[in-house]
């Protein structure tokens, strides 16, 4: 039993998605994360809820949603397309939708993170003359680097996994649209499909396990440097 | 260096009305807690913008409300040790002076790593975790790491507050050396620990209900009946200069004052250093004539300056022993019957004397 050139493909296509996904939106959940957790503001609450939206909604609305807006007949989708970026039916839609069902995951895990951190040590840095840019990455950066890792992690994972606003959005085709939940989904509607999504299954289970032993290992050396051990 | 303020800002229960200078030396901030010292503190390093205010460093403008100056907290160059440290949990103890280090003016005088390292005893913790460190090792780090920033004035908002009594033992001789030492660097220093401030303090501030109700030399202030309500009976009590002359086989050593000599056990400083005497006024009993047959050999001849009347039934009582002066609490009652009266001769007994060890320096 060996997996076939569109389980290979599929792999290879998810973890793509996936890694875009991540990197792209770590920055963008970061500074969200940041605003929930240390401004007031007008509208905080809204902020708060949109950001968790992709969370509540069925993925199928959510990648119906995006087809009204990024379709290739939809506003946003023919100014895109104008720059040569489609979106609707390409891997760069799957990146988007992942990307959403991924951001409230992270912005939470990052959001308790931040509010974990004691502002008296920003304020004892700023005493020292670290204008507020270091204070950020010499102090708070450090210490919310457990978290960010683990908002990381599940954002990476959910990435991998995003079926329903994917299908929805960017299609199911083979080689170019079809990630590894999608692949599965097919397989099993084929007669005899099932050896290969049994091979799907192991390889999603194994990628999303070393994601988490990863970060499990990394957030165990950062708590251990704070300890002091 | 000078800092002069001038605050103003309203609290859910108070408001605070502040204006106060702090020249060269230790200038003390007393007041019992939730008198607003903090907030002056905050105030002046950055973190806190009062509703009212203008603050002056040398003459440089940090805050005036009326014309909307705000200078940050990074660009004050002042250093502030808080009583809860506030160190880096992420960094080292050797991370965490750099940490200091870093943000230094460009071309600032000031200690380098070694001679802070050196002054705070920090050779053993460099490699260290804040975690794994005392409160006190924590007050000397943060301490170290306030001055390593090469501040023009240091901010200590109750750095011993949280620490026992050895800790604070532990700390106590390093203030005493910045303030004497070579450095020579202003300090603001909030407590409520009058013990703390008779040994350190230059000038004090006295501050109750948010506004300030004394401030002068340290001397001065608290030589002054008037302050003893602010104090609190108990605590109240002059603070004079001796000097060490002889220690006793005994363990009793005997000091020079200027109205005569006094002697007493536990002198811990060398021959010929001056040191501050800390007398109670509660442990100042008053006789007409010189005592004999007393188990107390500390009498001094003393006379009455001024006798302030207090609220309940007791009175305090400004004395002159030589060109020093005394403060001695007596009922009212013992006012009528000795018959004092300001400019009265007398004899004063010091029951206890507490002394504040270390030298003076200046």
């Amino acid at each position: 039993m060996t997996p076939d050139a569109a389980a290979w493909d599929a792999l290879r296509l998810s973890l793509w998605v996936a890694v875009w996904a991540t990197v792209l939106v770590v920055p963008l959940a970061l500074w969200v994360a940041w605003v929930l957790a240390r401004r007031e503001f007008w509208g905080k609450a809204l902020l708060n809820a949109a950001v968790h939206l992709p969370l509540v909604l069925p993925p199928v609305v959510t990648g119906y949603l995006l087809l009204m807006a990024f379709g290739r007949t939809a506003p946003f989708g023919r100014a895109l397309e104008a720059v040569g970026l489609q979106l609707a039916f390409h891997w760069s839609g799957a990146v988007l939708a992942a990307m959403i069902m991924g951001f409230p995951l992270m912005v939470r895990a990052m959001r308790l993170a931040i509010e974990a951190v004691d502002p008296k040590l920003e304020e004892a840095a700023s005493s020292l003359g670290a204008p507020r840019w270091s204070v950020f990455a010499r102090v708070t950066l450090p210490l919310i680097l457990p978290g960010i890792l683990a908002g990381t992690v599940m954002g990476f994972a959910k990435a991998m996994g995003e079926f329903g606003a994917t299908i929805t959005f960017v299609a199911n085709i083979p080689g170019q649209t079809q990630t590894l939940p999608s692949a599965i989904w097919s397989a099993l509607q084929i007669p005899g499909g099932e050896s290969q999504a049994v091979i799907m299954v192991v390889m999603a289970t194994a990628v999303a396990i070393s994601a988490v032993l990863l970060s499990e290992l990394l957030a165990r050396r950062v708590a251990a440097r704070i300890a002091g051990t | 260096m000078t800092l002069s303020l001038s605050l103003s800002h309203r609290f859910a229960d108070f408001t605070l009305e502040i204006a106060l200078d702090a020249g060269p030396g230790i200038t003390a901030l007393f007041g019992r807690s939730g008198a607003g010292k903090t907030t002056v503190i905050n105030a002046v390093g950055g973190f806190l913008r009062p509703d009212q205010g203008r603050i002056v460093v040398d003459d440089e403008v940090l805050l005036d409300t009326d014309q909307g100056i705000f200078v940050p907290p990074h660009k004050r160059h002042l250093g502030t040790v808080f009583q809860d440290a506030r160190l880096f949990p992420h960094l080292s103890v050797a991370q965490n002076l750099m940490f200091g280090a870093r943000y230094a003016p460009r071309g600032s005088a000031g200690p380098g790593f070694d001679d802070v390292v050196a002054l705070l005893g920090l050779e053993e913790l460099l490699g260290r975790a804040p975690a794994t460190l005392s409160g006190g090792q924590r007050q000397r780090v943060a301490l170290g790491r306030a001055l390593l920033s090469h501040p023009r004035m240091l901010l200590m908002d109750e750095p011993l507050a949280s620490l026992d009594g050895p800790r604070k033992q532990e700390i106590l001789p390093f203030l005493e050396r910045l303030r004497d030492g070579p450095l020579g660097l202003p300090i603001l220093y909030v407590s409520h620990a009058v013990d703390e401030i008779a040994r350190l303090a230059d000038t004090l501030v006295l501050i109750q209900n948010g506004s300030v109700q004394a401030q002068g030399p340290l001397f001065d202030v608290m030589a002054d009946p008037a302050a003893v309500p602010l104090l609190g009976v108990r605590e109240a009590g002059a603070v004079i200069e001796a000097d060490v002359i002889a220690h006793g086989t005994d363990g009793i050593s005997t000091l020079r004052v200027s109205a005569g000599e006094i002697e007493l056990p536990g002198v811990q400083a060398s021959i010929g250093a001056r040191v501050r005497l800390r007398v109670l006024a509660q442990d100042v009993i008053l006789s007409l004539s010189r005592p004999k047959g007393l188990s107390s050999v500390n009498v001094l001849a003393v006379t009455v300056d001024t006798i302030h009347p207090g609220d309940g039934p007791g009175a305090a009582i400004a004395l002159r022993a030589g060109s020093d002066r005394l403060l001695s609490r007596v009922t009212a009652r013992a006012v009528a019957e000795l018959g004092l009266v300001p400019g009265l001769q007398c004899y004063a007994i010091l029951k206890a004397t507490t002394v504040a060890p270390g030298s003076i320096g200046r």
